[in-house]
């Protein structure tokens, strides 16, 4: 019997792969750039399958809204016609996919090893209100430390783009 | 029936396309792609295994965290990108050896 969870997570599947995969073999960046958002996305919809709706939107709003996004304004800033071409042996390539396809096949035989994965039911779903008292109780050093880092990064991102315009005529 | 195992196969699949893209690619922006899709696949693995091997929402909120640092070290990373081509005219990282010592 097929049901419709199933056929929504193979679709979803499909999604994260294919965009993923198409983000690196897009002749053009920006269609490339699409193909991440169209992954990212995809991993959004398993978030929903996984029961946790409030990381889904979590990441839709910030991977979607702001990461996808800003990778294309960068892609389009900086597009000129030398800088997308993409030389490539075939060796290379070879090398790469043996690379992935030796890497995927053992993940693939370690979780058929596993014997904790056969035994793992679904419960009844976390509640993302959990989160709110995790981020409130143990994590909140870590919540002020982020804020940290967010600052330096934002600062930092600025000051490279600034330092460069100084010296350059 | 979707079991956590499929879960698993995906993410790793998705690992596995990311280390082909470092591993082949040149191009920085393309590297800046492959290094999203390792933390995605990260991601997923946090939130199939909260949902199946834990009670509470941990894994969320390990997520949580994981997505913030992402999103501003794609913003250091594209910034770098950014001046690295104003500079080189170029964003083949063989290319860049300004950095080395």
């Amino acid at each position: 019997m097929v049901d419709i969870n199933d056929i929504a997570f193979l679709g979803m599947a499909a999604v994260v792969i294919g965009g993923a995969i198409s983000a690196l073999e897009a002749k053009e960046i920006v269609y490339g750039a699409i193909g991440l958002a169209f992954s990212f996305f995809g991993v959004a919809g398993l978030f929903f399958l996984l029961d946790s709706p409030f990381v889904a939107v979590f990441q839709i709003t910030v991977y979607i809204g702001a990461v996808a996004v800003l990778i294309l304004f960068t892609v389009m800033l900086v597009r000129e016609g030398r800088w997308m071409r993409d030389s490539l042996g075939s060796l290379e390539r070879l090398v790469g996919i043996l690379t992935a396809v030796v890497l995927a096949a053992s993940f693939a035989l370690a979780f058929a090893a596993s014997d904790l994965l056969k035994s793992a039911e679904q419960s009844t779903p976390p509640s993302f209100v959990g989160i709110g008292q995790f981020i409130a109780g143990p994590f909140a050093p870590a919540l002020e430390l982020l804020a940290l880092v967010l600052a330096a990064a934002i600062l930092g991102a600025m000051m490279l783009a600034k330092v460069e315009r100084k010296d350059r005529p | 029936m979707i079991t956590l195992d499929d879960y698993l196969f995906v993410s790793a699949a998705l690992f596995a396309v990311g280390v082909y893209g470092l591993v082949t690619k040149r191009n920085a922006m393309r590297l800046v792609f492959s290094v999203e899709m390792l933390i995605n696949a990260a991601n997923i693995n946090f939130i199939a295994f909260n949902r199946y091997l834990w009670p509470a929402a941990l894994g969320q909120t390990l997520v949580l965290f994981s997505i913030a640092l992402a999103a501003g070290e794609a913003a250091v990373i594209l910034a770098v990108v950014v001046v690295a081509y104003r500079m080189h005219d170029d964003v083949d990282v063989s290319e860049l050896k300004s950095l080395g010592g």
